[in-house]
Parts: C-alpha cells; sequence; structure tokens
C-alpha cells in the first residue's frame, strides 16, 4: 500500500485574518499511530479539521486518500470522532441510533439496513460495553459514556483510518482505558488512527509517533515526546514543545524512519 | 353522529385533509426540532401568505402560488441560514415582515379578495376545503413522506450532528435544501387546516409532546404522528358538533394540552427510569471530577 491516508502541504488556515495554522506539512501513512499534540490554542484541533475538509484552507493542499477532500468519495473509509457528541435540538436518540449513523457512509439511499450492519452496531456497542444501554437517549449518559458512544459510532463504520479529536479530553478513567485497549486492537488491525491529545496518558505505549504543533506549526515530528520531570506530573499543562526543535527546521526522525 | 357525519361529501373532505396534515407535519417537525429551526414553518408561513394573495390576484389557484412562492421563501432562508451570518437573523426577519405585509397588500387590490378570505388563509378553513385542494394536499403528503421514507437516514445525521453529516460524506447542502423545501409543502398542506399563523404549531407541539415520553428518535417521530392525527382529527369533530369553534384554533389547543399532559406523565416515566440506571456508574464519575 503506497497510497498515504493524509498528504496536506503547506496547509494553511486563518479565522478572521488571525493565522491559526502557518504552513503544516503532514503526511500520515497507513498503519500509522499519529498523536498531535500541543497546548490549548495550538491550532491542533484546527489542524484534524482541515485535513478532513471541515475547515477549509486559506491556502496550501491536501489530499484524503489521494482526493481533495470537497472530491473525496470514499467517505467511509474515514472513521471521524468529534470532540463531543451534539445531541440536537432535544428530540431524544438512543445510543443504538447514533452508533448506527455511522454506517451511514456505507449505506446506499435506497437500501435498508441489512444483517451486516446490524453486526456491525452491535459488535461495536459491545467493543465500548455499552450494549446494556442500547435503548437509552444519549442525552441521558454522563461525559464519558458519551464519548464512547462516538467511538461506538466511529467503529460501526469499519473504517480504515481513525480521526479522533481529544478522545481523552475529561472522561473518567476507566473509559480512557477501555479507549487505549479498543485502539491496540485497532492498531493490530492494520488501522491508521490520527489523535488530537492534550497528554497522551494511557494511550502513550501505541502511539508510533507525535507530532507536536506550536503556533500553527509543526514543532516536532517523529518519536512521540516522553513528559519528564515537572511535565510527567498529571494535570501539567504543556506550555511548550518537548523536543529542543526550533520552528521551521526540518523534521526529526522517528521510530517509523523520515516520516514524510 | 359520527356515522352521518361520515356520509357527508364536505366532513370527508376536511377529515382527509386533517388526516394528512396530523401525519405530515409532524414528521417533518420531528427533523426540524432537532435542527433547532423550530421556527423555520413560522417563517416560511409568512412568505406562503403572499405566494396565497398571488394567486387571488392572477386568478390561479391559490394552493399552487403558495407552494412556489413557499419553496422560494424555504430556499432563500436555507442560504442565509447556511451562512451562519449575524445579519442573518435580522434578514430572515425582514423577509417574513415582507411576506405578510405583501400578501395583505396584494389580497387589498386582488379582484375577489377580500378580508374573509384572507381570515381563511391566516387562520385556516377546513369546512371550506375542496376536491380540488384535496388532491394537492394529497400529493404534496405523498411528497412529504417520500422524503421521510427516503432521506430519513441521511437527514437524522444532519440535524444531529451537521459537521458529522460532512465527514460522513453526506450531501449537505443538497440534504438542507430538501430538508426546507420539504417544511414549505408542508406549511402549504396545512395552511388550509390550521391556517398559515398556526402551521408550526403542528409542526412542534406534537414532537414536544412525543419526546416528553420516548427514548429514540424513531419512536419520538411515530408518537409525534399519532399525536398530530389525534389533535387534528380531534379539532376537527369539535369544530363539527360546535359551530362556534374554530377548527384550526381547537386543533393548537388540543395539541398543547396534550403537550401539558405529557409533561406530567413524562416527569413519572423519567423518575422511573433513573432507577434502571445501573447506580454504580455516578459514584465513579464523581471522584474522576474531583480530581
Amino acid at each position: 500500500m503506497s497510497e498515504t491516508a493524509f498528504a496536506m502541504t503547506g496547509g494553511r488556515v486563518s479565522f478572521e485574518g488571525k493565522p491559526v495554522l502557518q504552513g503544516i506539512d503532514l503526511t500520515v501513512r497507513p498503519g500509522e499511530v499519529v498523536a498531535l499534540l500541543g497546548a490549548n490554542g495550538s491550532g491542533k484541533s484546527t489542524l484534524v479539521r482541515a485535513l478532513l475538509g471541515l475547515t477549509p484552507l486559506s491556502g496550501g493542499s491536501t489530499l484524503v486518500y489521494g482526493s481533495p477532500p470537497a472530491r473525496f468519495r470514499e467517505w467511509w473509509r474515514i472513521g471521524y470522532v468529534p470532540q463531543r457528541l451534539h445531541v440536537g435540538g432535544g428530540v431524544p436518540a438512543s445510543v443504538r441510533e447514533v452508533v448506527a449513523s455511522g454506517r451511514i457512509a456505507r449505506q446506499s439511499r435506497f437500501r435498508r439496513t441489512s444483517v451486516v450492519d446490524r453486526a456491525a452496531v452491535a459488535s461495536a456497542l459491545e467493543a465500548v460495553r455499552l450494549a446494556d444501554r442500547e435503548g437509552d437517549p444519549v442525552q441521558s449518559l454522563s461525559g464519558g459514556q458519551q464519548q464512547r458512544v462516538l467511538i461506538a459510532r466511529a467503529l460501526a463504520g469499519e473504517p480504515d483510518t481513525y480521526v479522533m479529536d481529544e478522545p481523552t479530553a475529561g472522561v473518567d478513567a476507566e473509559t480512557q482505558k477501555l479507549l487505549a485497549d479498543t485502539l491496540a486492537a485497532l492498531v493490530l488491525d492494520g488501522k491508521t488512527v490520527v489523535l488530537v491529545a492534550h497528554e497522551l496518558g494511557p494511550l502513550e505505549p501505541i502511539i508510533t509517533r507525535g507530532v507536536v504543533i506550536r503556533e500553527g506549526q509543526v514543532v516536532h515530528d517523529g518519536r512521540p515526546p516522553r513528559p519528564e520531570g515537572d511535565c510527567a506530573r498529571p494535570g501539567h499543562e504543556h506550555q511548550h514543545p518537548h523536543a529542543p526543535v526550533e520552528p521551521g527546521a526540518g523534521p526529526l526522525t522517528g521510530w517509523q524512519g523520515d516520516p514524510r | 353522529m359520527i356515522i352521518e357525519l361520515l356520509q357527508e361529501e364536505l366532513f370527508q373532505l376536511a377529515l382527509i385533509a386533517a388526516l394528512l396534515v396530523g401525519l405530515c407535519a409532524p414528521a417533518v417537525g420531528t427533523f426540524i426540532v432537532q435542527r433547532r429551526l423550530s421556527l423555520l414553518g413560522d417563517g416560511i408561513g409568512h412568505v406562503a401568505l403572499t405566494g396565497v394573495a398571488l394567486g387571488f390576484l392572477t386568478g390561479t389557484a391559490p394552493v399552487l402560488t403558495a407552494v412556489i412562492v413557499s419553496v422560494l421563501g424555504a430556499v432563500a432562508i436555507e442560504l442565509v441560514r447556511a451562512r451562519g451570518r449575524t445579519s442573518g437573523d435580522v434578514a430572515l426577519a425582514l423577509l417574513f415582515y415582507g411576506g405578510i405585509a405583501g400578501g395583505v397588500m396584494l389580497m387589498g387590490i386582488a379582484p375577489g379578495g377580500s378580508t374573509t378570505k384572507l381570515n381563511s388563509y391566516l387562520f385556516g378553513a377546513i369546512a371550506s376545503v375542496t376536491p380540488g385542494d384535496i388532491w394537492v394536499i394529497a400529493a404534496l403528503a405523498a411528497a412529504v413522506i417520500a422524503v421521510v421514507v427516503i432521506f430519513g437516514r441521511e437527514l437524522f445525521v444532519l440535524c444531529q450532528d451537521e459537521e458529522m453529516a460532512r465527514a460522513s460524506g453526506l450531501p449537505v447542502r443538497f440534504l438542507s435544501l430538501l430538508i426546507a423545501v420539504t417544511a414549505a409543502l408542508t406549511v402549504v398542506i396545512a395552511m388550509r387546516v390550521v391556517g398559515l399563523l398556526l402551521v408550526s404549531a403542528l409542526m412542534v407541539i406534537p414532537v414536544a409532546t412525543s419526546q416528553q415520553l420516548t427514548r429514540g428518535f424513531r419512536t419520538t417521530m411515530l408518537l409525534a404522528m399519532v399525536f398530530g392525527v389525534l389533535a387534528s382529527v380531534g379539532g376537527l369533530l369539535a369544530s363539527t358538533y360546535s359551530a362556534k369553534v374554530p377548527p384550526g384554533a381547537a386543533i393548537v389547543l388540543l395539541a398543547l394540552a396534550g403537550f401539558v399532559l405529557a409533561l406530567g406523565v413524562g416527569r413519572f416515566v423519567r423518575r422511573g427510569r433513573t432507577q434502571e440506571s445501573p447506580l454504580s456508574e455516578r459514584p465513579k464519575l464523581r471522584v474522576e471530577e474531583v480530581a
């Protein structure tokens, strides 16, 4: 497989004239487990959204499996896990309904839900241990459980690449552990993962590549940085990149060889 | 008495209209409410009045001109909404005022126009529904139900989370226009029954009632359709028994009464539900929140 999951060259994004991403070069190959790290406001969430075409680029280009997002057609290959579950305007939606909506990119308009769809939804619910809550409205779940619903929705779509925006933010330790186990299984399956994280926590062992973003630029790309000393303290606010690399310098060579 | 009524042609037509409205309005309404666009129906209703008046002015069937104008209005509203500008809010308000004022003005200068006719469209006149109206209403209702059945799955994702819809490769712009146009068709269907000023009530109240009692999206929609039919047929019967009761208002008040009732019942249902959920979840989360 020579194709790349994502390939961004010189990606720029600005909001109301304020630059958020300032020329990002990032290529994600199949099988990589990439963590996008950085302080709040560094642009890491904007970067994943730009990779998917949810935030338009003001400069540069980005490709999803070789196509610009606007012309990409194989969306079933992507499983997006947004930061928060949006529950709309108060109409209840059951856990099962939300998880089943993860199949949407695989379902054609006139085909009814099939046995395969149902099996995928059931195993996704099983994987996040929410099978017993499948009939409950998602609105009644706790934050950690809602995060698990989002992960199950992505799992149900059986994509090749998972894109997760802060899957560990604000969730309980049990959910973090569950997420780490789920991701480990996906990685064994050869799936690609791009996730945004503030700190890696239990996810650390499975990450193959760390990309540190600061002020909209890649300041480290390679081996995931290990928090040391004061930075290793739980709840530490990262205000600096862990690797002493000047902005604009070439990427570090990590475990994967040249990450480009 | 009901059997005698059923043999009257006027009542038959009114009953068909009430049934179709009761089914369609809440079905579309479920998506609209989920999309936080509860007032969309009101906006389209205002614009549709200009369409009705245009019909009188040009001598065409008001229902047909109302369809055209309200669909155009719905598309305009959606385009303004999609831009997401803060000035969009004011732009919508301007469109609504223009719709009502334009309608009243055109109605005034139209040859056959009168305040009575204007009132029958503003507040509904189910008793004056003609066989021709019924054909148009039935065709529109079929279109609305077809949209819900064929596109329901996609519309659910769109109304739940537009960004997720985009990341799933759904045609977000097309679906947004589709739901707006479907709402416009529903407004025209409901126009003769409850009137343009109360159209939105039948799209929103049954859904609000239903969601007090349900746990899933599909069941909410189906139950809302049941409530919609109960209210519209109930209101029609009330107005048939007493000539003093205006059907449109009776339908909406009945729907509201149902909502109040469901609010009480719903509290009861939910209390039972919290006891079902595993209690062990909660203390664990508390610890995390503190940490």
